[in-house]
């Protein structure tokens, strides 16, 4: 097998397991029995959608999806961020209204 | 050469995402899955954009994806860390192997 064959089956491959791990993940957001999972699974397709970029740059040469792939990595840790907030505030919230 | 060394780091890094994935979905509750995705699916991340920053070959790129992956090693921590906060209340009262997995 040449190398650029080896390339190209690895391409296909790497981006098999990545669709894979997506879908695997998305699996954990639908059925996640709290906030706080579906968080992390959200948080796991962020990174996984990075991958996908990665994938690909190397598949068609275009360097533009780096910039998506910067991008995604600045806005997915700031929807992180916010929606952790959000879940420790509600349950605040929650055991205030539950002590009246 | 060089085809075979980016696509070793492809496989690695699809290996390590689908890991990471499995982990997510396989673990028994919140604080372990975080242990999963953080850092499995990290690395696999980082191991596909280094791939692809061998197969360019340009400075810029390089310059990009090393931010890119700074950027990701730095936020992770922190975000596992404020989810495990804002989870850890509720796990106090079942952190026993889950019954409704």
């Amino acid at each position: 097998m040449t190398s650029a064959a080896f390339l190209d089956l690895s391409i296909y491959a790497s981006f098999i397991m990545v669709m894979l791990s997506l879908a695997i993940a998305f699996i954990r957001l639908a059925k996640g029995p709290t906030l706080a999972d579906r968080v992390v699974a959200l948080d796991m397709m962020t990174v996984t959608i990075i991958a996908v970029c990665g994938v690909v740059v190397v598949g068609t040469g275009e360097a533009a999806l780096l910039d998506v792939a910067l991008v995604l990595a600045l806005v997915g840790f700031l929807a992180t961020v916010a929606l952790a907030r959000f879940a420790e505030r509600r349950d605040a919230r929650q055991e205030e209204s539950a002590d009246d | 050469m060089t085809n075979i060394i980016i696509g070793i780091f492809l496989l690695l890094g699809g290996f390590f995402a689908l890991i990471a994935a499995i982990g997510v979905l396989r673990l028994p509750d919140v604080l372990t899955r975080m242990h999963a995705s953080t850092k499995a699916g990290v690395l696999g991340s980082s191991l596909i954009l280094i791939g692809g920053a061998i197969y360019l070959a340009e400075t810029e790129v390089t310059a990009r994806v090393v931010a890119t992956i700074l950027f990701l090693m730095l936020t992770s921590p922190i975000g596992a860390h404020m989810i495990g906060r804002a989870s850890v209340r509720g796990l106090t009262q079942k952190h026993d192997k889950v019954e409704n997995d």
